[in-house]
């Protein structure tokens, strides 16, 4: 045996090599099948860091199908509400380059108002909300579950007679929290005798 | 004297606390204007049980405790409740919520209260119902409901009850005060808390060593009561519930813990007070004191408040000189925050106005670089890195920050104090805080959104998918209801033909009978003249029986044969009978050879056999004869009911099709069609019946010429048609000549989408015909207009 192999140096590397690579071609083969994935993991860690409004501006019809579509290598700026903080988390996430929302501005945190008065009670609305955060049926006024509203804005278009509003949310005394200073300018000693004036008098 | 420990880090701020100190408790009065926000505490706000126009007597309850965590409000005087509304509250934001505004009448007029005579037979659970009903919440500065503090579980057994008198923070004194004039208080209040929580090793109260005078008062109160008064170094914030816990225990409360994890509870003297004046006079807590101070005020000094007042009210007491005041501040300068109203009232957790000149508090210089000086760990009382935190909380990373748990800082200040560089530590790590609290509630609504936007999701599918089912069912009767309409038809045809296939079976029978008859009969006739047997059976049976006979003969002479050896009698007899089967043998063979003879000519059954075949042949073309050639009557008769079945079918495939229609049936097409191709039917059915009919009316020569020549028989059927027609009005002609033109137009045009759709050549001719059709039909039309 040793002797052959001695003798045929190559052709008894090439049935080595040849036997490793079956043998581990084997071993991955039964892995993929065996230990397969269930799903996309990686669009469920791209969903989890999407805001679920649900609202469809980033052309998708929903979060799932832009989390999945980025993972598919679509870009990470189409998403208004979430804005740059959503941006720069995928952008950690994906380990690619933050860009700039595709957007004019991010959107404001917001909540549809339907003005009850007017409602017709013509169920459109009702339709068109991605996550039923709109109560009402037929010929009856409607309104909105406002803790379970995401903003997205899809109501605002069917309505016939123009009847909601979005409006921003506005912070109460639960929502209140103080501001982060504003970012301070590095002085230098020269400046430091205007910045405290205009400090004092500010 | 006990051990006591020390608290990591702390500073050392000017205190500032005499000036408020020379003159004693003073109280304050009854303004105008009271003002009771209805959260004035930590948890759910309380809800208005009075309404406006309401007259309420001093220490009744306006509004009612909403929950566990939450803590009443009573009326501080008597007076009318003049509004429930939103008004500007004692809050950084500055921001208002909803407040019971009452009138004063200055009767200050007591609702009828009766206090306990002897608490010590009272149980904990009827202890702590009192203090929840008296509405008492910390007041130290966090206002949290004392009740619920009190509300220890039994499974978690308190080794050590504190009273806070540290009163870490400068300028503020009005526990100071409270320490030197009314220390019984506070003692019998201890005594109170301790009957409560009944501490199985000590009752402490801890108190800064710069506070000598209330110190002495304590110490004379608390002899002989075991209560135990603890001095320490002053350090800011030696004040906080933890580190205080830290300082008298050296117990550390654990991260997101409470002190009760470690055994111990913790309660302000101020509180101590108000439950001690609620157990034993049954008073709500409905004022508290509170220390009016700093340089812009002429006469600092501690008021006994009613909660609701003013701060303006206050501050005009004090000799407030607004140009000198730089800001006013709510609680102390390291943590309190600025007012920007002067509206705003005194609340529960309300300890100090502090109205500060410009000179004892300056603004803040611009903030610099962090220059990573480490001052800021050193002066924090919680062994935090703020300097660290202060560069992750501006880089936003939450993690990090919550890995640096952020959330343990108690936003005491010291590190901002310490900095060199006056980075203003703690907003950035109050922003933070907000921004991760923030992060978690979106996150949770995120989770919720999914999660109703899946449920949505799946129940549309399932609505879709049982629309689906239905539409599916329905379009699977709709086919059957089609296939049985397109079968009753079919059907009632299959019966028609099956009905005249029996018919003419009949007929058939009938007739098939004579020749049944006749041949029955040809063969009776035959059986007169020959034999049943056919020749060759006869062959056969003569051949047998000669067979047979011969054998017999045989048998006989051998019977003979031995009769005649043995001499017997019957041998005559034997002989007899061989020679009478001798005869009978030779007459067989005679008829045989006769038979045989008769064979070899012709059979004479041929010519008896011709008549039947005959009578076969005429009866078959007797039938058929009737089957092919039905009457004039007969074809009239049913051409008219075919003409009739048709139309009764047209009208119930139309009036199938309106009902598709209306129910917007997918097989509109389908019985569209259906229509259509039963007009076409019952058109030719009626052209077939017209044409008979002109066939019948005209002269019996027509006839026969119809008959003779098939072009002269398309001539006179155009001929009889235009003569029917010319029964018609000119109108009338026209308008049939516009049905047929758009009956062909319709159909050319289907041809034509065919022939399009199928790309062939047709289509171009079809076009061109089409054309022509329309133009005759326009023509038409003009005529008929």
């Amino acid at each position: 045996m040793i002797e052959l192999i001695a003798q045929n140096p190559f052709i008894a590397s090439l049935v080595a090599l040849v036997g490793l690579g079956l043998v581990f071609g084997a071993l991955l083969g039964f892995a993929a099948v065996k230990f397969k994935t269930e799903g996309d993991p990686i669009a469920d860690q791209i969903e989890s860091l999407l805001p679920q409004t649900q609202c469809g501006q980033c052309g998708y019809p929903g979060c799932r199908p832009y989390a999945a579509a980025i993972a598919d290598g679509d870009d990470i700026n189409k998403c208004p509400p979430g804005g740059e903080a959503t941006i720069a988390a995928l952008a950690d996430l994906l380990g690619v380059e933050a860009k700039p929302l595709d957007a004019a501005e991010a959107a404001v945190p917001s909540v549809a108002f339907i003005r009850e008065d007017e409602c017709i009670g013509c169920t459109k609305c009702i339709q068109a909300c991605p996550v039923d955060a709109i109560l009402g049926s037929a010929k009856h006024m409607h309104t909105v579950i406002a803790s379970e509203c995401t903003g997205c804005d899809l109501c605002v278009e069917p309505c016939p007679v123009d009847c909601i509003d979005m409006r921003p949310i506005e912070t109460n005394l639960q929502t209140w929290h103080w501001d982060k200073p504003k970012p301070v300018e590095d002085l230098i000693a020269s400046d430091r005798g205007t910045a405290a004036k205009s400090g004092a008098a500010a | 004297m006990r051990k006591i420990w020390d608290i990591h880090g702390g500073i050392h701020p000017a205190e500032n606390k005499s000036q408020s100190l020379h003159k004693p408790i003073e109280n304050a009065g009854i303004p105008k204007q009271l003002i009771l926000p209805l959260a004035q505490h930590i948890g759910a706000p309380a809800s208005p049980i009075v309404n406006v126009g309401d007259r309420v007597l001093k220490g009744q309850m306006i509004a009612e405790a909403k929950g566990f965590v939450s803590a009443p409000v009573h009326a501080p005087t008597s007076g009318i409740v003049s509004a429930i509304e939103s008004r500007v509250i004692p809050h950084p934001s500055g921001m208002s919520a909803s407040c019971i505004v009452i009138d004063t009448d200055g009767a200050d007029e007591w609702i009828a209260h009766r206090g306990t005579d002897d608490y010590t037979t009272l149980s904990k659970l009827e202890l702590v119902d009192l203090i929840r009903q008296a509405g008492i919440a910390g007041m130290g500065g966090a206002g949290f409901p004392s009740a619920v503090k009190l509300s220890t579980r039994d499974d978690k057994p308190i080794e050590t009850l504190i009273l806070n008198g540290t009163e870490c923070e400068p300028y503020i004194t009005a526990d100071d005060i409270l320490m030197r004039e009314r220390a019984e208080e506070i003692i019998a209040g201890a005594k109170i808390l301790r009957h409560i929580i009944k501490p199985n090793k000590e009752t402490l109260i801890g108190v800064e060593d710069n506070k000598p005078e209330g110190i002495a008062a304590l110490e004379k109160a608390a002899e002989g009561t075991g209560i135990e008064i603890v001095t320490f170094p002053t350090k800011y914030p030696s004040g906080g519930e933890k580190q205080l816990i830290q300082i008298l225990t050296g117990k550390e409360v654990p991260t997101g813990g409470l002190p009760s994890d470690v055994g111990i509870v913790c309660q302000n003297i101020g509180t101590a007070t108000a439950i001690y004046r609620a157990i034993q006079f049954g008073e709500p807590l409905i004022s508290r004191i509170t220390t009016v101070t700093g340089d812009a005020c002429e006469q600092p000094q501690n008021y006994e408040t009613l909660l609701g007042t003013p701060v303006q009210y206050l501050l005009d007491k004090s000799g407030f000189k607004k140009d000198a005041c730089i800001r006013l501040i709510m609680g102390g300068p390291m943590m309190g925050y600025t007012l920007q109203d002067t509206a705003v009232p005194i609340v529960k957790t309300s300890n100090c106005v502090l109205a500060p000149t410009v000179a004892e508090l300056p603004p803040p210089p611009p903030a610099q670089a962090c220059i990573r000086c480490g001052m800021c760990a050193e002066a924090c009382p919680v062994s935090l890195l703020p300097q660290q935190m202060y560069w992750f909380s501006r880089a936003q990373e939450h993690e990090k920050l919550e890995d640096h748990k952020l959330f343990d800082c108690i936003e005491c200040g010291a590190c901002s104090f310490a900095c060199p560089s006056n980075i203003p530590l703690v907003q950035y790590y109050r922003a933070s805080k907000a921004e991760i609290r923030q992060a978690q509630q979106d996150k949770m609504k995120a989770e919720r959104s999914k999660e109703r936007f899946e449920a949505r999701t799946a129940r549309l599918e399932q609505e879709e998918a049982e629309k689906e089912a239905k539409r599916a069912a329905r379009m699977e009767a709709a086919k059957a209801k089609a296939a049985a309409a397109a079968n009753a038809p079919d059907s009632s045809k299959a019966d028609i033909i099956q009905a005249a296939i029996e018919r003419s079976k009949a007929k058939k029978a009938e007739s098939a009978d004579p020749a049944q008859a006749a041949i029955a009969r040809a063969q009776a006739k035959r059986d007169g003249n020959a034999e049943e047997e056919s020749p060759q059976e006869k062959t056969e049976r003569l051949q047998k029986l000669f067979a047979s006979a011969e054998k017999r003969l045989t048998a006989a002479k051998e019977k003979l044969a031995l009769a005649q050896e043995q001499q017997s009698d019957n041998a005559d007899a034997f002989a007899t009978a061989v020679s009478k089967t001798e005869e009978k043998l030779a007459a067989i063979q005679q008829e045989l050879t006769e038979h045989r003879a008769s064979l070899t000519p012709p059979p004479a059954d041929a010519t008896s056999a011709d008549p039947a075949q005959a009578a076969i042949a005429r009866a078959l073309a007797k039938r058929a004869g009737t089957t092919a050639d039905e009457s004039k009557e007969d074809k009239t008769a049913r051409l008219k009911n075919t003409v009739s079945t048709t139309e009764k079918r047209l009208a119930a495939a139309q009036e199938k099709l309106a009902l598709a229609q209306e129910q917007n049936d997918a097989n509109v097409a389908a019985f569209a069609t259906g229509v259509e191709k039963t007009q076409a039917k019952l058109d030719t059915a009626k052209k077939e019946l017209s044409d008979h009919l002109a066939t019948l009316a005209p002269s019996d020569t027509a006839k026969q010429i119809a008959s003779d020549d098939p072009v002269q028989a398309a001539i006179e059927r155009a001929k009889a048609a235009r003569e029917a027609q010319a029964s018609m009005s000119d109108a009338d002609k026209v308008k049939q000549n516009i049905e047929s033109l758009e009956n062909r137009i319709a159909r050319t045009k289907e041809k034509l989408d065919a022939a399009r759709a199928e790309g062939s050549d047709t289509a171009d001719i079809l076009a061109d015909s089409l054309a022509k059709l329309e133009a005759k039909l326009a023509a038409a039309q003009q005529q008929l207009s």
